[in-house]
């Protein structure tokens, strides 16, 4: 039998809290699961810093990457095999692609990317293409899989329906993260009722649609959805420590390229600072190693790196107020420079930061949207845009909330050094607007 | 601070106003692709390579009330106009740098077509494959609007203008 077809003599499953077993009949995919690229992602946490909010939230992007494979898995054997709108020859990239969708997420990726201005999508495609244990099983298959598979994960894959089941407005992943999420934080939102949602899919022409008659539950994953990007993925406090390490990671970049002497040289980061880093380099860094420099560079002599440190090893984080950029930009100048005479370097301890999302976007047709809307199969054969039948769903369409913040260290501003401008510098955060 | 925020409003200025949303998010892309420092992430959606954070930028900026964005109705569909305001002219003073090292850039961008665009985007974002799986490339995600090899070759032609 060729690999691309060969079965376990037994199915493998994994206890999982969130989908109770994840099942595993295919050789490639078990094949995968055991690939030291896959592995590494036990490694790297799903929500980052939010562990430094809610203490559960400590689960990994493998647990999170079986749990989308599990989803689609049960979408393709369960629902859609045997319907003649699905291609049954697309099973094995689709089930790849939701295995291998985060492989190239680094150690808290949000902000690695930010400051080495990488992007964790081109690791994804260089493990999938280039000399890697995934590219080799994936290679068994035909010489050609790797290509696809990278295809469908960037969403440039022919098939729109096979991209739509790991990249839409309700696809696999975030079925799998909200419930994931929701489950590991201990929050009661983003629960919703997924094996519903599931049963009520249907492949139809160029994409995925829900049968009307499962609209509340698609609702509900909505409104779920809405919940937990305000509630845990935009929680401020996790934000703070998402601030401090980008910092950190800023501050070494910074003393690397101006001649600092290390006492504990930043060795898996050099290639990063200057640019010349391989796959090899990035493959090398997980979350224990940026832990372990953390820990090392709390000794550090210089002052800036060594404080950072420590607030994000031992959690004293930034405080932070709400401020309008709008109206006050200008006085963020202000307090800036307020920040300098008092000794306290801004650019390391006085950040802005945003977040914002969409908790659902229709299309309008000639408006040049690029979301894909979730549509409706309706009893006569008919497809309808969610938000024109769904009251709820239209009530926050197409509405982006956005938060504002801004972060500081409060006890640095009444240490009792340098009391006027810090006064000052109170005053202007008390003010309205700051 | 605020820095990526007066980038766009920068550009948008230089421009002199830009038509389209689909316009905008390509001309953005465009110049990131030629090594101007634009910050927002990009990943391929329908109309090509698109920036979810790009978006978020610009609703923000409309709602600070440094870019005006008004709705033309244009009988069969609706279009967007983004102009900077006087507010957005005097946080771009205060804050930004120029963006663009050569600004007649802003200008040859907004003098092209939003299709014309969209074909240069897509090619720029499948631009380390050889020049025929290029096109070939091309061709699988964008069947439909069946772009001419006259317009291919000067999409090429004019990514090679830009970055001379």
């Amino acid at each position: 039998m060729d690999y691309a077809n060969q079965k376990l003599a037994e199915e493998k499953v994994f206890k999982d809290p969130v989908h109770r077993y994840i099942h595993v009949r295919d050789q490639v995919i078990w094949d995968l699961i055991n690939a030291r690229e896959f592995q590494r992602m036990r490694r790297i946490k799903q929500l980052g810093t939010s562990y430094l909010v809610f203490h559960g939230a400590e689960h990994s992007r493998f647990s999170h990457s079986l749990g989308v494979y599990e989803i689609v898995r049960r979408i393709l054997d369960d629902i859609f095999h045997g319907r003649p709108e699905w291609d049954e020859s697309e099973r094995l990239v689709v089930l790849c692609a939701a295995l291998l969708h985060d492989l190239g997420h680094g150690p808290f990726s949000h902000s690695f990317e930010k400051v080495f201005n990488v992007d964790h999508e081109d690791f994804t495609r260089e493990i999938l293409q280039g000399d890697t244990e995934v590219n080799s099983i994936l290679k068994k298959v035909a010489p050609d899989f790797p290509k696809k598979v990278a295809e469908v994960i960037g969403k440039t894959y022919a098939n729109k329906q096979v991209v739509s089941l790991i990249s839409s407005q309700i696809d696999a992943d975030r079925m799998d993260y909200l419930q994931r999420d929701a489950y590991y934080t201990g929050v009661s939102y983003g629960h919703f009722d997924m094996e519903r949602i599931l049963r009520v899919m249907r492949p139809f022409e160029d994409q995925v649609v829900i049968k009307s008659s499962g609209m509340h539950a698609v609702e509900d994953y909505i409104m779920s959805r809405y919940q937990m990007y305000w509630q845990v993925y935009f929680h401020p406090v996790a934000r703070s420590a998402e601030v401090i390490l980008r910092k950190i990671l800023q501050r070494a970049k910074y003393l690397s390229g101006h001649g600092y002497k290390f006492e504990q040289p930043p060795t898996h980061f050099l290639a990063f600072f200057d640019r010349s880093f391989t796959l090899k380099d990035y493959l090398a860094l997980d979350e224990g190693v940026l832990m372990t420099y953390f820990q090392l560079w709390i000794t550090e002599r210089d002052p800036i790196l060594s404080d950072l440190c420590d607030r994000f090893v031992n959690r004293r984080l930034f405080q932070y107020v709400d401020f309008d950029p709008g109206k006050d930009y200008k006085k963020l100048g202000e307090l800036a420079q307020l920040f300098q005479k008092a000794g306290i370097d801004p650019e390391y301890y006085l950040i802005d930061d945003s977040t914002s999302d969409l908790p659902y976007d229709f299309y309008r047709p000639g408006e040049e949207e690029e979301r894909l809307p979730i549509h409706l199969l309706m009893p006569n054969g008919d497809i309808k845009e969610l938000s024109r039948l769904s009251q709820i769903v239209d009530g926050i369409s197409g509405k982006r909330r956005t938060d504002y913040k801004l972060y500081f260290p409060a006890e640095l501003l009444i240490d009792g050094k340098k009391k006027e401008i810090k006064q000052q510098i109170l005053e202007l955060l008390r003010e309205g607007g700051v | 601070m605020l820095q990526e925020h007066a980038k766009i409003v920068d550009f948008i200025s230089t421009a002199e106003g830009v038509t389209g949303r689909k316009k905008l998010q390509k001309m953005i892309y465009i110049l990131k692709k030629i090594g101007v420092p634009f910050q927002e992430k990009y990943e391929f959606h329908i109309y090509g390579p698109y920036s979810e954070e790009l978006t978020a930028r610009i609703e923000e900026l409309c709602d600070m009330g440094f870019i005006l964005e008004q709705k033309e109705d244009k009988s069969s569909y609706v279009q967007y106009r983004y102009e900077v305001t006087a507010e957005g002219l005097e946080f771009r003073n205060a804050l930004g740098k120029p963006v663009l090292e050569n600004s007649e850039h802003a200008i040859q961008l907004n003098g092209k077509s939003a299709r014309f665009l969209e074909l240069t985007a897509t090619l720029l974002f499948f631009d380390d494959l050889g020049r025929d799986e290029q096109i070939a490339k091309l061709h699988s995600v964008k069947g439909k609007l069946n772009f001419t090899a006259e317009e291919i070759t000067e999409a090429f032609a004019f990514i090679e203008e830009l970055k001379n």
